[in-house]
């Protein structure tokens, strides 16, 4: 535990809460995006340094954006009046605290606590790649096929809409 | 030490030595900060120098002087229009959202700063050689669009707001291509270490180097990676988010002063980190383009390569016109994306096929391929037919 740590999880907090806090819906979403940045100084922080990389180029460069971008076509401008939390937050806190219940829980009996912290010696992407593309195939496979099936999806849902709601063009 | 060794690691010997002055504690420290201002001080100077040259080469293309009153042949302009930005009133709109309005330029230029660092200008020098530099590359990268979004949205000026939309929704579509076709010359490489990639383009075969913009997959990348940097950086033919005619100047409308200076270094400066990472990736990085030249410095071939590639926006800007929003993404999705995947597996298919003679075919039929049925796919159902002006002719 370092001062660089600390400092980089208070700030990663500290826009987190910001995130979840403030009234207006693009100052949450870019409180956000630091949220996914410190992550990835996190990452690094702890010598992971492709996790890190990819953190910052696929939540900052695209999710963020993207939440950007929903929120601008969805939403007026005008900052919400009404309190900013739903009145079932009892629930949502209850869930929130079970999921980390259950990670903390399950993080403390795994055996990765009890091994010796021997060789944490950084990862060379060669190796990542590797690893990736002959003992994790598999799960690498599944995961692009799912993704695959949602971008099918995806384009399928806005295909529809469009037929259904706008004439079909005049052929000219 | 022979006189070219020396000059060519005169940069390398200087900063050891300047290094060595300091005590043993501070000696780290020291040497990344004397890299990060070696850096920041050359860029910066190549980005007046560059204001002045894309000047003066529009206004040749245009058939006009460009600027020539202050100095010799206008050559202290950069000096004056520094100073104009230095002085000029900072205009903040009374609706703006301040703080962010603020942050956006910084946002924009940390980042490609950031980005340079990986970039290997010489033997020897790069500033941060990085088990995966040129991913760091592209992740660095990723902030600015949050910068150009942060800006049109903060203005809280229509145009600023489409200019914004405009640009990211153009960053986001062509940094697929840009990153796709780098990825054909990093299974080539085997390394995503940019001083590595560099390191796997030396030798020659004859007087002809073994850069891989001579290869056909490497031609066709290369060409898919310049044409992805200039939508990325928001040139033109790409320079929709700006337009002037429509959006008067899109995210920066509502900027002034110094900070409109910064938003235009952040954009040069994004231009030369990417044609800096095209220069690393397909050209050699600093190795001589012929083996009887290897004798003059590493870096000097560096900067010469980045000029004459930043020549080349300055010529595509000077000669084509401005895209329509629907050819722009059409463009990206329809042609970039399908060729950029297409050349992987050529470049594939290079790595695996022995025989020099089959590989050469094989990936030059692939490439043109693609080329010839993607071009024909794109204009079906399209008359072309000569265009007639009613009153230009």
């Amino acid at each position: 535990m370092s001062v660089a740590f600390f400092i980089i999880a208070l700030l990663t907090l500290l826009s987190a809460v910001a995130a979840m806090t403030l009234r207006n819906l693009i100052h949450c979403a870019l409180a956000l995006a630091f949220t996914f940045a410190g992550l990835a100084a996190a990452y690094l922080q702890l010598g992971a340094q492709f996790v890190g990389f990819v953190q910052l180029l696929v939540y900052v460069g695209a999710v963020a954006i993207l939440i950007v971008f929903a929120v601008l076509l969805t939403r007026g401008r005008e900052p919400a009046t009404q309190g900013i939390f739903s009145p079932k937050w009892p629930v949502g806190a209850a869930v929130a605290l079970g999921v980390f219940g259950t990670l903390a829980g399950l993080l403390l009996s795994s055996r990765v606590l009890h091994h010796e912290a021997a060789a944490i010696a950084q990862a060379p992407v060669r190796q990542i790649g590797e690893q990736l593309m002959t003992h994790y195939i598999v799960p690498l496979e599944v995961l692009g096929v799912l993704l695959t099936a949602a971008l099918i999806g995806a384009v399928i849902l806005a295909m529809h809409e469009r037929e259904s709601d706008s004439p079909p063009p005049s052929k000219t | 030490m022979t006189l070219t060794e020396g000059m060519d690691q005169v940069f390398v010997l200087l900063k050891h030595w300047l290094v060595g002055l300091a005590g043993p504690h501070w000696q780290p420290l020291l040497s990344d900060l004397i890299s990060v201002a070696a850096l920041i001080a050359t860029f910066a100077t190549l980005f007046a120098v560059t204001t002045l040259l894309e000047r003066k080469g529009l206004g040749r293309m245009q058939n006009r002087f460009g600027p020539n009153r202050v100095g010799p042949c206008g050559v202290l302009q950069p000096l004056a229009d520094g100073v104009k930005a230095l002085i000029k009133e900072d205009i903040v709109p009374s609706g703006a959202d301040k703080v962010m309005h603020f942050f956006a330029p910084l946002v924009l230029v940390v980042p490609v700063f950031l980005a340079l660092a990986v970039i290997p200008v010489g033997r020897n020098m790069a500033a941060l050689d990085l088990d995966s530099g040129v991913l760091f590359f592209f992740a660095v990268g990723a902030a600015t669009e949050l910068s150009v979004f942060m800006a049109g949205w903060s203005s809280r000026n229509k145009y600023s707001l489409l200019g914004a939309m405009r640009a990211v929704a153009q960053m986001i579509s062509y940094e697929v291509p840009l990153i796709l076709s780098a990825i054909a010359v990093i299974m080539i490489a085997g390394s995503l270490s940019t001083v590595e990639i560099v390191k796997a383009q030396a030798g020659y075969s004859g007087v002809i180097p073994h850069w891989y913009v001579l290869t056909p997959w490497g031609f066709a990348a290369f060409i898919l990676f310049m044409i992805a940097a200039m939508a990325e950086s928001n040139r033109a033919p790409f320079d929709l988010p700006e337009g002037e005619s429509e959006i008067i100047a899109g995210y920066y409308t509502e900027y002034s002063g110094f900070k409109f200076a910064l938003f235009f270094l952040g954009e040069y400066v994004g231009m030369f980190a990417v044609s800096g990472m095209a220069v690393t990736l397909f050209l050699g990085g600093w190795h001589a383009p012929f083996s009887f030249l290897t004798w003059v410095p590493s870096w000097l071939w560096f900067f010469a390569k980045l000029i004459a590639l930043i020549c080349v926006f300055i010529w595509v800007r000077g000669t084509l016109p401005r895209l329509r929003l629907d050819q722009l993404m059409n463009f990206a999705w329809k042609f970039m994306l399908p060729m950029a995947l297409l050349d992987m597996l050529a470049a594939g298919l290079w790595h695996f096929i022995p025989a020099v003679s089959a590989r050469w075919l094989v990936c030059s039929a692939l490439v043109l391929g693609a080329y010839a049925m993607l071009a024909r796919g794109l204009i079906q159902g399209r008359k072309v037919a000569k265009r007639t002006y009613q009153y230009a002719e």
